[in-house]
């Protein structure tokens, strides 16, 4: 399947003659086979392991979204019923808990939503206008632009009056949250670390540990933090007057929980990589500036900040993704409630597994993975170009 | 007088009004940080009386540190009650990190070495031979016929028709391919992979949950390590070429002695991936490959909310990370970052 057709000239072994060769033994013929074919003896373990455990699977659930899978008497029944999940997730019984209860727009979320229309519009006659313009690349922009006013109008019309929002909005709230806390403090965070003060190290490691406890780890240790009664926190909840008010009973507070906890976790990662990425940044560029006069907002700006963009462009890209898929946390400090409150969509999928409906929650999955496709490939085209100077 | 504490005598120091700041909002974050784990390390020796009557902040102070929590979840419950889980999580969390950093390398390296062509037409039919065989299996074929026979017409197909294609990929498509399955949410590979895996017999065991880890691996690994690789000056490798020695020798003794940094990090952040894997492990194990993220979270449906003896567990769990961390935290940024940085 992959024929490597450049293969270095001085390989010690391939330039054995026909006659050198039938002298060798097996191992010997082995080896100069290893040898002749290291191209594909290095990257066929990957591919395979790739192709069999995630493309294949792949396919198989796009099928099993399409069926209806049951359970019956020794073993199980797998029926074909064409677009009936993605129809129900969308449009029937299942759209409250994945899209939400559709409400009116709050004023500010009207305006926010008019705003990002005009944004797109904008980018969109600034792309027909320049030189890089094709029909094809219209139509994609067009196509674009449709599902992401779609994604918007959803958030805003589920966090709207009278409105809850279900899974997608949810895990959407969680990502965009959580990626712009946790990168704002761990950008914050670092800034202060390069600075030329004692207790560098100290500060490194500290800040690193979040990263290393497992999310059940610290889904137990927020229900402990956020407990109004025995929590450490106690005392100044009741100051408050809130005793009796718990944190993973409303469902804004478990929302908050979770970005919170997730927050927690996640900063060092942000933290340590922009710390190294600082850290590397040209010492001269920056002195001359100082010595230039350039104030320290002017400096951050358009000398810190170009450096350290392609970096901070990849962690986005890595955290938003890895943020797409959270179960873990949201299982065990909310159980996903009250009541679906807090339910990711993978949370989601596997509940519905649970409820042995494998059809649906394959759908559901298909479903997280167009968005997630979508945004990231949205991110890349919009941010890439403009951060990452090649 | 007041201007000294806003102006720094030393412009590579900060003021003493910035030091002042700086300090307050590290310490805070230093806080933020220690606080909940300082929490979870007091709670694991408070007894239940502890617990329930109202926050114990200072051991001896408020209360008598104990080994209450010790004792019922090591003693009384019986000790391969924790020590199965946690041989498990160590196992399966070492040996899946190690091989996907070995294989992840390896193609790393292969990537940024060899130009590769595979063609486009070979693909597609590869990708309709797989849904050729779902078909199959969907329509009552035992699932190893049904494979089989799609893979044979793939071959066939392949070698006769498929040659006369001309379009093909680039490396840099194969790299993209690859590291695109860490986009996959995990929810939509686990269904069929269950399956499978009940198919083969893998279900509840430790080679099953290591083939699975690596593979969710592998992305992470060729991604960090490729660019790390490709940042090595290529005249290094030529000369021992030059001197008879072979592909492997090469990558073996020159290339993985200059990658230790980036083998490091990246070999820490998938452990730490892998030892704390939930969902996964969560549909793949019942008792006997139970890991220590499932012990955990299954506490609170057993016991209720016993948090001396959750605090225990989830102390034991995170303690080996946090040593390793605190051990390999020189090499984690740079280490990361000469992967990273080129995205």
């Amino acid at each position: 399947m992959i024929e490597p057709t450049s293969q270095p000239q001085s390989l010690p072994l391939s330039g054995v003659s026909p006659d050198e060769y039938a002298n060798l033994s097996l191992w010997g013929r082995f080896n100069h086979w290893l040898e002749k074919r290291s191209a594909l003896v290095l990257i066929m373990p990957a591919i395979l392991l790739v192709l069999f455990l995630s493309l294949f699977p792949l396919v198989i659930s796009l099928f099993l979204s399409f069926s209806r899978f049951q359970f019956v008497s020794g073993g199980f029944s797998i029926r074909f019923v064409g677009l009936a999940n993605y129809n129900k997730l969308l449009f029937g019984s299942e759209q409250r808990r994945l899209l939400g209860d559709f409400g009116t727009a709050s004023p500010p979320g009207f305006v926010l939503g008019v705003v990002f229309l005009l944004v797109m519009i904008v980018m969109l006659v600034q792309y027909v206008r320049s030189k890089r313009f094709s029909w094809v690349g219209l139509f994609f922009r067009l196509i674009a632009i449709l599902f992401a006013m779609a994604l918007a109008v959803l958030c805003i019309v589920t966090l709207g009056e009278d409105g809850i929002p279900g899974a997608l909005v949810v895990t959407l709230i969680f990502v965009f949250a959580g990626v712009a806390l946790q990168y704002g403090i761990g950008l914050g965070l670092a800034l202060l670390v390069t600075q030329n003060i004692r207790g560098k190290r100290f500060f490194r490691i500290v800040f690193l540990l979040p990263m290393m406890i497992t999310p059940v780890g610290i889904g137990f240790l927020f229900r402990m933090l956020t407990n109004t009664i025995v929590g450490p926190f106690a005392p100044l909840w009741q100051a408050a007057g809130l005793a009796d008010f718990s944190f993973v009973e409303t469902a804004t507070g478990a929302r908050i929980a979770v970005i919170i906890a997730e927050t927690w976790q996640w900063t060092p990662f942000m933290f340590i990589i922009l710390l190294a990425a600082l850290e590397s940044t040209s010492h001269e560029i920056v002195e001359a500036a100082r010595v230039d006069g350039a104030g320290k907002w002017a400096m951050f700006r358009s000398i810190i900040l170009p450096q350290i963009a392609p970096v901070s462009f990849t962690l986005i890209l890595i955290r938003t993704i890895e943020a797409f898929k959270i179960i873990d946390l949201p299982n065990i400090l909310t159980y996903g409630g009250p009541g679906t409150a807090t339910e990711s969509v993978t949370l989601y999928a596997y509940n519905q597994w649970r409820a042995l409906d494998l059809g649906l929650s394959a759908a559901i999955a298909y479903l997280l993975l167009i968005v997630v496709t979508f945004v990231a490939m949205v991110y890349v085209r919009i941010i890439r170009r403009r951060v990452v100077v090649d | 007088m007041l201007d000294r504490f806003f102006k720094s005598p030393d412009p590579f120091r900060p003021s003493p009004a910035r030091l002042v700041f700086t300090y307050l909002v590290l310490g805070f974050w230093t806080f933020v940080v220690l606080f909940p784990l300082y929490w979870l390390f007091i709670t694991a020796f408070k007894t239940p009386v502890d617990v329930f009557t109202g926050p114990k902040y200072i051991p001896w102070v408020d209360f008598q540190p104990e080994m209450f929590a010790w004792n019922d979840m090591i003693v009384d419950t019986g000790i391969t009650f924790i020590t199965r889980p946690y041989s498990n999580t160590v196992v399966v969390g070492l040996v899946s990190s190690l091989l996907a950093i070995i294989i992840g390398t390896g193609a790393a390296y292969a990537l940024a070495r060899f130009d590769y062509r595979p063609k486009l037409a070979i693909i597609g039919m590869f990708v309709l031979a797989l849904v050729l065989s779902v078909i199959l299996v969907g329509a009552g074929l035992p699932w190893y016929l049904g494979v089989g026979i799609a893979m044979a017409i793939f071959f066939a197909v392949a070698y006769t028709v498929g040659r006369r294609f001309k379009g093909h990929m680039g490396n840099n498509d194969i790299t993209f391919w690859l590291i695109s399955q860490r986009m996959l949410p995990t929810i939509i590979v686990i269904i069929p992979i269950y399956v499978l895996f009940q198919q083969l017999s893998l279900l509840d065991t430790r080679q099953g949950l290591i083939i699975a880890y690596m593979t969710v691996s592998l992305p992470l690994v060729i991604w960090f390590m490729g660019d790390y690789i490709r940042n090595i000056p290529l005249e290094l490798e030529e000369s021992a070429f030059i001197d008879g020695a072979s592909r492997y020798l090469v990558l073996w003794r020159i290339i993985l002695p200059l990658c230790v940094p980036g083998l490091i990090a990246t070999f820490l952040i998938v452990l730490v991936f892998n030892w704390n894997e939930y969902i996964m492990a969560l549909f793949l194990t019942r008792a006997e490959a139970q890991t220590m993220p499932l012990l955990v979270a299954a506490q609170n449906a057993t016991r209720g909310p016993q948090w001396w003896n959750i605090s225990l567990l989830v102390l034991l769990m995170i303690a080996p990370l946090i040593i390793l961390a605190l051990v390999l935290e020189r090499y984690i940024a740079r280490g990361l970052l000469i992967g990273a940085v080129k995205g």
